[in-house]
This record gives C-alpha cells, structure tokens and sequence, in this order.
C-alpha cells in the first residue's frame, strides 16, 4: 500500500478544501470500500481526509414531511429507524438485503452512495481497465460478463453500480444534498450517478472534493408506504445482486394509480424504469400488464455474450423479479 | 518515509498506547503490534467475518478498519467477554454445541454472535423479518441470515445456529 497521512478536520468546509486543494486525497467513511481498495491497489491516494466527525449520523424530520438521512449515518441504523421501516420499506429493506451485519454497522449511507462497481477486472489491476484507467481497454467485454450491464452501457465500460441503497433511492426520488468548493447545493437522486459514456472514471456527476452532506427521503405517498425490495443473488445472503428491483405501488380499484420501479444490477447507475412505470400507470393490475410493461422497458437490454459468461439471462430474470414484486405489491403472492 | 501518529486504543479492558503507521489496520495493530492473536486474520478484504471484533459495543470487521481512525475506541475480542473468569454465555453455547472444528473463524463468530444478539435485542431487523416493523423473534433463519458475514471453512454452521440459539434464549 502507498503511504499515505491521515487527517480528521473539525469542520466540513475543511474537509472539502483539502480535497479540493489535493488531487491525490481521498475522503474516508466507514472504510468498508476504502479500505478493500487501497489493499488492492485500485486507488493509491497520498491523503485520507475521515469525515466520520463531519459528517452528521442523525435522522431528522422535514417540514414537507420527509426524512433527512445524515450522510454519517450507518446503513445498520438508517434500516432499523421505526420512522423509515414504516414509511419506507424499500429503504429499510434494501439495506437489509446488503452486505452483512457487521459492515452494514461500518458502513455510512455517503460512503454506501459512492462505493465503487464490483467488476472483478476493475479490482485486480493487473488486467486492463477503462473505469481504472481511460488509456486502459475493458476487459468485462468478452471475459467475465455475467455481473455486468444490460441497459445503458457503452463501447468503454459495462459495469453495475453495485449498492442496494441507491436503487431505492432513487426508486423514492430523494435528493442528494452536497458541499463544494463553491457551497452547497441539491442533487436528484436520478442525476446523481453516471451512465459510462466515453469517461467510466466518474460514477457520479460529484466533482472532486464534493462531500455529500445528507440524503433527504420526500414525504411518503401512499404508493412508497407500499414498497418493497426485492434481490435475486447466488446465494440466499452476503452476495451482490445479480439483478434487484425497488419497486412502489398504489393500486385503486384494480387499477394502477402510481407505480415507481428502479432495478439493480443492471446499468451503470440504479435503472429508473420510466417506460414500464408509464405503461402502467391507469391500467389495470395484473401480470399480464406487469409483463407487457417490463418487456417494453427491457427492449432497450443489449444483453453481452462471452465465452466466459454472459448476461443474457438476466432479462427472463428482471421481467420474473419485477412481475412478481408487482403482484405481491397489489395484494396477490409475490 | 511515513510518519507515525500517536494514538491509544483499549482493548479487553487494557489501556495500550502506541505509535501507528497510518496505514495499520485494527486486526493488524491488535496482531502485529499488540500480539492478541484472538482476533484472526482470514480474507482481509471483508469478505469472511473472522476478524470480527466488538468496537465501542458494535460488531465490525477488523480488517476494514484503520487503527488511527478509531484513537481513544473500545475493542472487545472474543478473550475479552469472560467476566471474573466467567466464560461468556455465547462461548459457553459454543462449547455446549460443539459449534466448531478448527476453531479458526470462532473467535469472530463468537463476537459476532454477541453483537447479533445484542442488534436482536435492540429491534433491528434483517432481511428475513418478515414485518419490518414488528418486533424481532430470534429463530434458526433469523440467526441464519444474521451470522451469514461469518464463513467457516469448516462448515459448522449447523451447530454454531444452534449455539446462537441457545445463547439468544437464556
Ligand atoms: C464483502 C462485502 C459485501 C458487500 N455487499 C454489499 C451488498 O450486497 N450491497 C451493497 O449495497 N453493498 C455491499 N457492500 C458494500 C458496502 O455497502 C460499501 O462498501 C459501503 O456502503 C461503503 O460505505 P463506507 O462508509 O464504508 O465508505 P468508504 O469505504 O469509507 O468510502 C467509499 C467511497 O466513498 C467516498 N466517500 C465516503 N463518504 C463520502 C461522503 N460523505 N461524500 C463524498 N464521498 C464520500 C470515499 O472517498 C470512497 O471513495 C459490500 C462490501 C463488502 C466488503
Ligand atoms: S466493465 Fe468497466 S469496470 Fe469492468 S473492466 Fe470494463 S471498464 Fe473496467
Ligand atoms: S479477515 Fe476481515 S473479513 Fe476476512
Ligand atoms: S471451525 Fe474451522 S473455519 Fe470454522
């Protein structure tokens, strides 16, 4: 590991100066991503700035009715609050569905939001890597391809965003609240995270320096009181998703009156749905609009073949995890 | 040339100062610079649970954590939970379960056991809890999914479910 020094600023305008000043720093949070990476010598920063003092661990109310979510808060905390088991299932759920206990108490709901992809090839740098490298190729294409992006990809990289968190988020339409350099200011969940486009480096659209300082959840509607998180893995805990879906559901009379879906483990970035959800909404609740939906969602999927392992099958696996999420959410068995 | 940076850290209940390559981690320090060999080292990427320590009453993992983040902290090891010669209540169950073989993931999944029990008590819930917001009943699933960041190579899960079980229930 490169040496690096440590510093933990009283203040997160501090902080975010010294990034701001030190291309070679690095923010650390609960280090559970961190760590792992300077081990394996993806990063080599010569400055680690810890803002776990910095950073706020509470949860507190909105006056619109929402929740804000210090971006210090462990993810371990964020899904046992009563107020978001109950108001935001996805949330509490998605969490749960991650990692284990013991990181779950380590890790930070800012560090969980910029945690890198878990492409095996960007972590090992002895093969080449866009994501690590822009002068590098991609190694995914062609090789290892089973975890990787079936929507959104580009020539340069075809990774997944791999937290459980972001895909509810954004499911739910929070906002990302970050300090800069030049102060503060509000991210849509949705625009937060990156397709790869010619420049895999960046995940996020945050520049350099840029803290995120809190994550607000905007009052629930009935739909959001009535979501759910659902996870498909290689086994039954303690895995990644091969594909997941925060899905949100209103139904009236048999019909769909509002409906948010966002999928894991398929993009880039956590996939916000918007063609099935507008398929959906006034029509009626069953699977057989459920599918129609999702297969018009999924007619963008570019499926990547290898020798090594593709990822066609994971569009019959979206349409079965959303289908079956759907129907549970409106009443019937998932 | 890196600098060290002074810190103290408490652990098993003793007050230990000492100078830290910023780049030491907590199993490390404990291991390397301290000799409490209690606390195991085995992927040292996260993945496995066996460094698994109580750090200010909560367990996290050993091997992700920077000593010199965690200045003034409480770490308890698994040596550390006997009282007045006491075995703990988890060890005890653990022994009463034959909840081992080669021992080596033990130490950490006896603290982890003790944080999972103590997480359980304090209504957190997990993935399996089938009403989130209902109160949390530890059966063999619950413990099942609660130690799932516990691998043991020897496979005694069986009996190490049974040894939570045994211990949640006292
Ligand atoms: C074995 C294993 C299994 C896992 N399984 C899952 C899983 O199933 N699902 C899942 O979602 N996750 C999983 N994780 C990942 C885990 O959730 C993340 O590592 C964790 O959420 C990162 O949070 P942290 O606080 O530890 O971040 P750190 O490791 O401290 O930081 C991660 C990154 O975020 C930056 N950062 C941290 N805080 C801020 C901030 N406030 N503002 C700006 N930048 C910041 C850091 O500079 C760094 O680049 C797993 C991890 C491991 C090791
Ligand atoms: S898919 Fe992206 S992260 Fe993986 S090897 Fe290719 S460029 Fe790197
Ligand atoms: S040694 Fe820490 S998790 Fe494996
Ligand atoms: S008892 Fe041997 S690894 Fe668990």
């Amino acid at each position: 590991m490169r040496p690096f020094t440590y510093a933990r600023p009283d203040a997160a305008a501090d902080a975010v100066a010294t990034l701001a000043a030190d291309p070679d720093a690095r923010f650390l949070a609960g280090g559970t991503n961190l760590l792992d990476h300077l081990k394996l010598g993806v990063v080599e920063p010569t400055q680690l700035v810890d803002v776990t003092g910095i950073t706020s661990t509470e949860i507190t109310e909105l006056d619109d009715g929402g929740l804000r979510i210090g971006a210090g808060v462990p993810n371990s905390d964020l899904a046992a609050d009563p107020r978001v088991r109950e108001r935001y299932p996805a949330v509490a759920a998605a969490i749960l569905a991650g990692a284990s206990g013991q990181l779950r108490n380590m890790a930070s709901t800012g560090g969980n939001l910029l945690q890198r992809t878990r492409c095996a090839y960007f972590a090992d740098p002895t093969t080449p890597c866009t994501k690590r490298d822009l002068s590098q190729g991609c190694s995914a294409r062609g090789g290892w391809a089973r975890y990787h992006a079936i929507l959104g990809a580009s020539e340069h990289c075809i990774a997944t965003h791999p937290s459980d968190l972001a895909v509810a988020l954004v499911a739910l339409d929070a906002q990302v609240q970050v300090l800069g350099a030049d102060g503060a200011r509000t991210i849509p969940i949705a625009a937060f995270h990156r397709l790869p486009g010619d420049d895999p480096t960046r995940d996020t659209v945050l520049a350099h320096g840029d803290l995120v300082t809190a994550v607000d959840l905007p009052a629930p509607t009935p739909a959001v009181a009535n979501s759910t998180y659902r996870k498909v893995r290689d086994r039954a805990s303690y895995a990644f998703a091969l594909v997941s879906a925060a899905v949100a559901l209103e139904v009236r009379e048999g019909t769909v009156v509002d409906v948010r879906i966002a999928l894991g483990g398929v993009a880039h970035k956590p996939w916000r749905a918007t063609t099935a959800e507008a398929a959906l909404r006034g029509r009626p609740a069953t699977d057989d609009e459920f599918r129609a939906a999702i297969a018009a969602e999924l007619e963008a999927a570019e499926p990547v073949e290898s020798p090594l392992g593709g990822n066609a099958y994971k569009i019959p696996l979206v349409t079965g995890t959303v289908v079956s999420t759907l129907r549970g959410l409106a009443g019937g068995v998932a | 040339m890196t600098t060290t940076i002074p810190m103290s850290i408490t652990v098993d209940g003793e007050r230990h100062d000492l100078d830290v390559d910023p780049r030491t981690t907590l199993l490390d320090a404990l291991r390397e610079r301290l000799g409490i060999t209690t606390t195991k080292k085995g992927c040292d990427h996260g993945q496995c649970g066996a460094c698994t320590v109580l750090l200010d009453g909560r367990r996290v993992l050993s091997c992700l954590t920077l000593a010199v983040a965690k200045d003034g902290a409480h770490v308890v090891t698994a040596d550390g939970l006997a009282t007045d010669g006491e075995l703990h209540p988890v060890t005890e169950a653990f022994l009463a379960n034959d909840a081992y073989q080669c021992g080596y993931c033990t130490p950490g999944q006896i603290c982890s056991a003790v944080g999972a029990i103590d997480e359980a008590r304090r209504g957190m819930p997990s993935a399996v809890t089938a009403d989130l917001a209902a109160d949390v009943t530890l059966d063999r699933s619950e413990i099942a999914e609660r130690m799932s960041g516990n691998l043991c190579r020897c496979a005694a899960y069986v009996n190490i479910v049974s040894a939570v079980e045994e211990a949640a229930h006292r």
